[in-house]
């Protein structure tokens, strides 16, 4: 789960680390009133939608002075703004920070996240911040510095240390530098994160460390103890489609071709989408109906598939092991029959039931082909949307 | 012979009382010698009673000392399945099998970071298996986890996948060749877990009733990558490898916490070309794995 900038700087403030003064906001006259409140000579008005690149997409500007936060505001409050992770449509810009103006001497970068390959959280900073991460690790990778953080001893002082002067920080910043990176451990931890990143984290002219913008993801499997991060969800941001689909249990995602697909597990899903992918056409859509699919849950998933207008057909890739080909035979022939499918439909069945469930599609009177293999399966359907 | 588990394994099973473990528990008695593998439940509130004829005990300590078992099954919610693995890894068990989907990933951390300092400090060391996978099977001897039995057959071919109906997949493709297989293991879609492809793979070639190994893996991490350096230089077996989601894009979660693609190096393109140099016969049709297999040998 994502949140917004200015949540995420309330999260961080909470923990300790310094954050600017800023105030959220909906409408250009409360975007005024917030430069007002906070008073002073500079602001910044940024975007606030879940996707990164806000600043070079025209969601970030300064204004020096009360008009021009209300012209800027009005620019960027409604905009479609279109940055590299939000694809070419764009995201409509429903929020507002207004900021105080800070003293950039230097722009750093420091994230936490959790490493699969050492099972431990690594800390990573870099002197350059500001910029995208990956650009500066595949251009000058010697210039991210990395520590690992054992979780039963948490962030040493020394890797602290490691990083603040690693990084450059100069003298007079290294101590702030070091509680920062500290308390954006405790934060990481303690929020079921699984991404904090601070870029750009800098130094002002009087030394103050300071986050300038706040970017987290927190682990789904941990939201359940996670109320205060769960508030924080901005349903506008998220797919629409997903999320009915994760009213059902089902894990959709919806992608840019024309033949929509339903398989149980996710690895069996991705082999299925790269099976179409491999025999000439592109998939709508990931879509794991999971290990206990029942009728109705079949029945929303076609709902959910035929929601996108441009899938022109469907396979269905059942691999039955606990869950029998027959019950899934019965849920497709019923959720074809309720969304009265007019577009092709594929299914391949394997495991237990198997001949049961094709003689149900079989007696069911739908034109459903049927096939044994998935590239047979991923055949027949390339071959009847063409 | 297999890897890890025969039909002399002797298995607890930690949430044996729920839903789920109570029904997979059942299909595993009555596979092959199940009957005599699974001797413990655990459940403190029903300590003294039975399922399945099966003794229930207040604890895996006292579940390990009353029936001997060196491995356990976990069927424990998402909540408190880190704690179950913690408590097997603490009764000294060989081998933990978590097959609970959904456990908070800070929870896996904290547990291997335990298990990590428990075996620093001269502990006994035990292995852990998931979270988040089917578990595994040795055809005709023992099943534990929630693979259908009936599409396996025993023979000399090891399946290793993150993947549970993938590995359902290739294990069908192989059985209707007619090769069989020795053990096939499903190591699970979490982003943190206990036994990786590379140490799967290290037991294949070291077990001599395996002839050749099918690896399937996943978009996102290191570990397949980890693991085919290792069988270049190392592997005396032929292996079929298959990286499923080339058509998922970044920054997505596929279903699984541990299939999201995070820098370059772990798309299945790369994985896939790693694999390739490294000595595996790969293939982008995962409906030729077995077939591809077959060929080898």
């Amino acid at each position: 789960m994502k949140i917004h900038e200015y949540q995420g700087k309330q999260i961080l403030k909470k923990f300790g680390v310094t954050v600017p003064r800023g105030i959220h906001c909906t409408t250009v006259e409360d975007a005024v009133k917030a430069a007002e409140t906070l008073g002073g000579k500079v602001w910044v008005v940024k975007a606030q939608i879940h996707a990164g690149g806000r600043g070079k997409g025209g969601g970030v500007k300064v204004a020096t002075s009360l008009e021009k936060v209300r012209e800027y505001a009005g620019q960027i409050l409604g905009m479609q703004l279109i940055t590299h992770q939000t694809g070419a449509e764009g995201q409509k810009v429903r929020n507002l920070l207004i900021e105080e103006g800070a003293d950039i001497k230097h722009e750093y970068y420091v994230a936490a996240l959790t490493d699969r390959a050492t099972q431990k959280v690594a800390m990573m900073a870099s002197y350059e911040g500001g910029m995208d991460i990956e650009e500066v690790a595949h251009k000058t990778p010697e210039k991210i510095i990395k520590v690992f953080i054992d979780p039963l001893v948490g962030l040493t002082d020394e890797q602290a240390l490691t990083l603040a002067k690693g990084i450059s920080m100069p003298e007079g910043s290294i101590a702030q530098a070091c509680d920062t990176f500290k308390k954006l451990y405790t934060c990481y931890m303690e929020t079921d994160a699984s991404l904090a990143e601070i870029n750009p984290l800098i130094h002002e002219g009087d030394g103050t460390v300071k986050a300038l913008d706040a970017k987290f993801n927190f682990d789904s499997n941990a939201l359940y103890r996670q109320q205060e991060i769960v508030a924080m969800r901005d349903l506008d941001e998220e797919d629409a489609d997903e999320i009915e689909a994760s009213k059902f249990d089902l894990a959709y995602i919806s992608l840019d071709g024309n033949i929509g697909c339903l398989v149980n597990g996710a690895g069996l899903a991705m082999a299925t989408m790269d099976t179409i992918k491999l025999f000439g056409a592109e998939p709508a859509n990931f879509l794991d109906v999971g290990g206990g699919a029942t009728t109705e849950k079949v029945t929303e998933a076609f709902k959910i598939m035929l929601k996108n207008p441009k899938v022109k057909g469907i396979l269905v890739n059942i691999f039955g092991g606990i869950m029998r080909c027959d019950t899934i035979a019965t849920g497709v022939v019923a959720a074809a029959k309720e969304t009265h499918l007019s577009v092709p439909l594929v299914v391949r069945m394997k495991g237990t039931n198997e001949d049961l469930g094709k003689q149900i599609l079989k007696d069911s009177g739908l034109p459903i082909i049927s096939a044994d293999s998935m590239a047979e399966a991923a055949t027949k359907i390339v071959a009847a949307v063409k | 012979m297999s890897i890890l588990i025969n039909k002399d394994t002797k298995i607890i099973t930690q949430g044996i009382t729920g839903k789920t473990g109570q029904f997979h528990t059942e299909k595993c008695i009555e596979y092959a010698n199940g009957k005599n593998c699974f001797v413990a439940g655990v459940n403190p509130k029903k300590a003294g009673e039975k399922i399945f004829d099966v003794p229930i005990y207040a604890s895996v300590k006292e579940a390990a000392a009353e029936s001997g078992a060196t491995v356990s099954v976990i069927y424990v919610p998402p909540a408190g399945a880190a704690a179950a693995i913690w408590e097997a890894v603490e009764a000294d068990l060989d081998l933990a099998i978590c097959i609970t989907e959904g456990i908070p990933v800070r929870d896996m951390l904290m547990v291997r970071n335990k298990m990590k300092a428990k075996e620093a400090a001269g502990g006994k060391k035990t292995l852990l298996l998931g979270p988040n996978c089917p578990g595994l099977i040795t055809p005709d001897e023992v099943k534990i986890g929630i693979m259908p039995g009936h599409i396996h057959r025993k023979g000399r071919i090891g399946v290793v996948s993150r993947s549970g109906t993938l590995t359902y997949e290739a294990v069908g493709q192989l059985t209707e060749l007619g090769l069989g297989q020795s053990s096939a293991v499903g190591i699970g879609g979490d982003p943190i877990n206990g036994l990786k492809h590379i140490d799967v793979m290290k037991m294949f070639n070291d077990d001599p009733d395996t002839d050749a190994v099918i690896m399937i893996g996943e978009i996102g991490g290191p570990d397949e990558a980890e693991a085919a350096q290792w069988c270049k230089a190392n592997m005396k077996k032929p292996i079929v490898g298959f990286i499923a989601g080339v058509t998922a894009p970044a920054g997505k979660r596929m279903g699984h916490a541990g299939a999201l693609i995070s820098g370059g190096a772990d798309t299945a393109d790369a994985k896939l070309a790693i694999m390739e140099e490294c000595g595996f016969k790969v293939t982008r049709n995962p409906s030729e794995m077995a077939k591809l297999l077959k060929a080898m040998l």
